[in-house]
C-alpha cells in the first residue's frame, strides 16, 4: 500500500528552486508551509498565554495580600502531611519527560524509523495523560475539599498582627493562652456543608497593628480573583495538553499505518506536533513560575 | 533535514536536556522552599515583601527564562532555523516587555485607588460649624 503512493510530496519540495521567489514552490525561510504556520500559531498562542499571566500579575499587584502558593498547593496523594510544591514538581517532571520522549520521536522520524516514532510517541502520550490525571487530582482537592471556586477563595493571609476572638469580641483561649496571628500568615477557612450548600466557617480577629489596630473584624475570604485566575489559566493549559494528546494519538495511528513513511519527508507531521508539544511544556514553565514559585 | 549532527550527538543532546531541565527545576523548588522558610524556619527572605523577595523573584524568573531558551533553541530546533524565521518569531515577543511594564504599573494603581476609596469611606464628615449663609443669593451664585 505504501509503495503505490510514492513521494508526491517529496517532488513538490524539489522543483522551482530557480526563478522568482513569488513563482511558488520555493520555501521562504527554508521551512515548509506547515512548519512555518505552526511557528506562527505558537507565537499567537504565546501572546494569549502571556496576556493571561500578565493579567494575573496585574491583579495580584493590585491586592494588599495574595494567597501563598506553598501554603495552597501542599497536597500529595495518600499523604496527610503538608508537602508544599512536591506534587506540582512531580507534574513538571512528567511534562519534561514527555518533552524528551517527543524529541526522540522526531529524531527517529528523521531516520525514517517507523517503530521508533511510534514507540516514543506512545510514551509521550502516556506522559500527557499522566499530567492530565495529576491536574484532575489537584483540581479535585481544591474544589471538593478546600472549596475554592471561580468566585470563592477561602485562602487568605492576615493583613496585620492580631489575636483570635469570638463573635462577642472575647479572646479565644486554647490551653489557657490566646491565639495570636501574625501579619502575612496564611489561613484556610474550612467549609461546612449545609443543605447542599457549602458555608465557610466564621472566624474573628482583633488586630493589634496596622490600619485596623484595635478593631475586631471577621476573617474574610482571600482575593476572589485567585480561584478564577487559577482555574482559567491552568485549565487553558490543561486544554492544550488535552488537545495535544488527541493530536499525538491521531498522528501516532497515522504513523503506524505507514502514511508518513509513504510521504518520505522525514515524518514532518511528527515534527510539527512536536513543536506544539514542546510549546505546551514551555508554557508550563511559566505557569509553574507564576503560580507556584513566585 | 536537521542533519547537522550525527544521530549519536542528537541522542546525547536529548539526555543533556533532560538532565539540565530536571536539575534546574529541582534547584528552583528547593530554593523556593528554602527562601520561604520551609527548610530553615527563620529564613523567609523569599516573602519579606522587600529587597529579599525581589531578588528571589528575579532568580526564579531568570531560571525559567533559561529553561524556555533551552526548550525553544534545542528541543524545538530553533538553532537550526534560518535567521529570518528566528527573528520573525522572537522579535514580536519583545512587545510583551512593554505589556508587563504597563500592566503591572496599572495593577499597582488599581490597588492604590482601592486603598484611597477605603480610607475615604472611613472618614467621618464633620458638619460645618455654621450652616447659615452669610451673604445673599443672586442668580444662583452667592455674593459677599
Amino acid at each position: 500500500m505504501a509503495e503505490t503512493s510514492v513521494s508526491h510530496a517529496h517532488e513538490t519540495h524539489e522543483h522551482g528552486t530557480d526563478g522568482n521567489l513569488w513563482d511558488g514552490g520555493k520555501e521562504p525561510m527554508k521551512a515548509s508551509y506547515g512548519k512555518l504556520m505552526m511557528w506562527y500559531f505558537l507565537v499567537s498562542d504565546a501572546f494569549t498565554f502571556a496576556g493571561f499571566l500578565i493579567a494575573y500579575g496585574a491583579i495580584r499587584f493590585s491586592m494588599p495580600t495574595w494567597p501563598e502558593p506553598d501554603f495552597v498547593f501542599a497536597s500529595f496523594p495518600f499523604v496527610k502531611a503538608h508537602w508544599p510544591l512536591v506534587f506540582v514538581t512531580f507534574m513538571t517532571f512528567v511534562l519534561i519527560f514527555s518533552s524528551v520522549t517527543m524529541v526522540r520521536a522526531v529524531q527517529e522520524g528523521h531516520r525514517e524509523n517507523k517503530r521508533g516514532v511510534v514507540f516514543w510517541m506512545f510514551l509521550t502520550i502516556l506522559g500527557g495523560a499522566t499530567f492530565l490525571g495529576s491536574q484532575a487530582y489537584e483540581w479535585t482537592i481544591l474544589i471538593k475539599y478546600e472549596n475554592v471556586s471561580v468566585n470563592r477563595n477561602p485562602f487568605g493571609r492576615y493583613i496585620a498582627d492580631g489575636v483570635m476572638v469570638d463573635e462577642s469580641g472575647k479572646e479565644i483561649m486554647v490551653n489557657g493562652a490566646p491565639v495570636n496571628v501574625k501579619k502575612d500568615e496564611s489561613y484556610l477557612l474550612h467549609g461546612h456543608e449545609h443543605d447542599g450548600n457549602v458555608a465557610l466557617e466564621k472566624k474573628y480577629v482583633r488586630y493589634t497593628s496596622g490600619a485596623y489596630a484595635g478593631q475586631t473584624h471577621q476573617v474574610e475570604e482571600g482575593p476572589k480573583a485567585f480561584g478564577a485566575l487559577f482555574f482559567f489559566i491552568t485549565g487553558f493549559h490543561g486544554f492544550h495538553v488535552f488537545s495535544g494528546v488527541a493530536f499525538l494519538t491521531i498522528i501516532m495511528i497515522n504513523a503506524m499505518s505507514g502514511l508518513y513513511a509513504a510521504r518520505k519527508n522525514g515524518y514532518e507531521m511528527v515534527e510539527k506536533i512536536g513543536l506544539y508539544w514542546h510549546f505546551v511544556d514551555l508554557v508550563w514553565v511559566f505557569v509553574f513560575l507564576v503560580f507556584y514559585l513566585l | 533535514m536537521a542533519a547537522h549532527q550525527s544521530y549519536e550527538d542528537q541522542k546525547k543532546l536529548v539526555f543533556y536536556g533532560l538532565k539540565l531541565l530536571g536539575i534546574i527545576t529541582i534547584v528552583e523548588v528547593v530554593f523556593a522552599l528554602f527562601a520561604k522558610g520551609h527548610i530553615v524556619p527563620s529564613i523567609t527572605f523569599g516573602k519579606d515583601g522587600g529587597f529579599g523577595q525581589a531578588l528571589y523573584m528575579l532568580a526564579m524568573i531568570g531560571a525559567s527564562l533559561y529553561k524556555a531558551y533551552f526548550i525553544v533553541f534545542f528541543f524545538m530546533h530553533m538553532s537550526h532555523e534560518v535567521r529570518g524565521l528566528v527573528f520573525s518569531v522572537l522579535l514580536p515577543l519583545l512587545l510583551l516587555v512593554w505589556a508587563i511594564i504597563a500592566f503591572f504599573q496599572e495593577g499597582g494603581r488599581w490597588g492604590a485607588a482601592r486603598e484611597q476609596i477605603r480610607q475615604k469611606n472611613q472618614e467621618v464628615v464633620q458638619p460645618a460649624p455654621s450652616a447659615k449663609p452669610t451673604g445673599y443669593w443672586l442668580n444662583g451664585t452667592m455674593k459677599g
